[in-house]
């Protein structure tokens, strides 16, 4: 359950997409739509609680989010089976088999994450959304580098996370095959104005 | 954020993760320093001290950029933010890491590193007290540094500069520690002094920092 009431955005002070509402019911997935450069992903960051809103509120149960975004927050040096277990120790969840099974990372386990390709460490950043636990999922990209297999393998993931209660945010251009609404932030573009908060702008 | 403290040491221990670096560069400057100053060891255990002081030091900003910067790079600290763990914690895990990588060997080898400076054999104690007390803070103050700066590419000499005057105070009452201990003279008040830096920078300062983390990542 997540609901957003007239957020408006900004990205290095300058507001990107504002006047913002919708509601995103367990068990329903959100595909956010538009171009390139259109603020989904600073709506996402802000979402995720990374960065203050301009205006409007965010609502959702405390401690429910994960973030999965660009970067997949892997450490090379590490293997696989020990960059899903720090993550499963920080959110507090047990067991990593599940996550490494979905995503078919099982084979790869003691690999260390440097010798992974694009893909397969994608696949280890997505499975980390598995070992949080978490409710609502805001994902940016989520399929950036994975083939048509993996896109599946996570299509599947996604709907299996909606069908226990859980649900979804993703920013994507690509369909892939979840029954939720498809929000197109494009209408919101923020009207240009003058800068407002001019602190931290020095920097 | 004892997940992270584990994590923290096991990529430092790792290929390429800077362990070692700061210990290196001690060693380094230490043996490079008597060729500097000469044969006069009367001299030379003078300003054993202050040398090795300066030398942690140095050594413990070496390894200070990585603590923020490579988990920024690599999304991981987004994931962090976004996580359970509260951003206070993880950054006094972090300087906790820091420490255990760097001040703690640095700490360790001084006394052995003291003899190549021909430091009176009373001085070892104290160098190795005084350091134990004050490298802490260097990763605490470090670690606030390293926050501020954390977003900027090649941001390690702006680190260094904005760092290295915070260190003062402990360099000064480190060293007095060390001095004084050398000379065989009451020690205690410079320590508590010292002591009193260390726990007031551990107590405050991870809380700036995580504050500060927070308006960087925006």
């Amino acid at each position: 359950m997540l609901d957003v009431k007239d957020l408006s955005v900004a990205r290095g002070g300058v507001p990107v997409l504002e006047g913002l509402s919708f509601s995103v019911p367990a068990g329903q997935a959100l595909i956010l739509r538009g171009p390139n450069g259109s603020g989904k992903t600073t709506l996402l960051r802000t979402i995720a609680g990374l960065q203050p809103a301009l205006s409007g509120q965010v609502e959702a149960e405390a401690d429910s989010i994960a973030y999965a975004a660009h970067s997949d927050g892997v450490k090379g040096n590490l293997t696989v089976t020990e960059n899903l277990r720090f993550w499963a120790d920080v959110f507090g969840t047990k067991g990593i088999e599940h996550a490494l099974q979905q995503f078919d990372l099982e084979s790869l386990f003691d690999r260390p994450a440097h010798a992974l390709s694009a893909g397969q460490k994608r696949r280890l950043g997505l499975a980390r959304l598995v070992v949080t636990g978490r409710k609502n999922w805001i994902l940016d990209e989520p399929t950036v580098s994975l083939d048509t297999a993996s896109v599946q393998m996570f299509a599947d993931t996604v709907r299996g996370h909606l069908a226990e209660g859980g649900s979804a945010v993703i920013a994507t251009h690509i369909d892939l095959g979840l029954d939720g609404t498809n929000f197109d932030v494009t209408p919101y573009k923020a009207t240009q104005k003058k800068l407002v908060g001019f602190d931290e702008g020095f920097l | 954020m004892k997940s992270l403290f584990f994590r923290d040491l096991k990529l430092a221990i790792r290929a390429g993760g800077g362990f070692g670096l700061g210990l290196a560069f001690f060693l380094i400057l230490v043996v490079l320093v008597p060729f500097g100053v000469g044969p006069q060891s009367e001299l030379l255990s003078r300003i054993a001290p202050g040398i090795l002081w300066v030398g942690a030091l140095l050594a413990c900003l070496l390894s200070l950029d990585r603590m923020f910067a490579l988990d920024h790079e690599d999304g991981s600290l987004d994931l962090l933010a976004t996580s359970a763990l509260p951003m206070e914690g993880a950054c006094a895990a972090k300087a906790l890491a820091h420490w255990v990588t760097t001040g703690l060997p640095l700490t360790l080898a001084a006394p052995v590193l003291a003899i190549l400076l021909n430091m009176p054999p009373d001085g070892f104690l104290w160098i190795f007290i005084s350091l134990a007390v004050g490298t802490p803070a260097m990763s605490v103050i470090g670690g606030f540094g390293a926050a501020l700066t954390v977003g900027i590419k090649r941001g390690g000499l702006l680190l260094s500069l904005l760092v290295l005057p915070l260190y003062v105070p402990t360099l000064i009452f480190g060293a007095e520690v060390a001095r004084r201990g050398a000379e065989g003279l009451q020690t205690t008040t410079p320590l508590l002094m010292l002591a009193g830096i260390t726990l007031a920078v551990s107590a405050v300062l991870p809380f700036v920092s995580a504050m500060v983390l927070k308006v960087n990542l925006r």
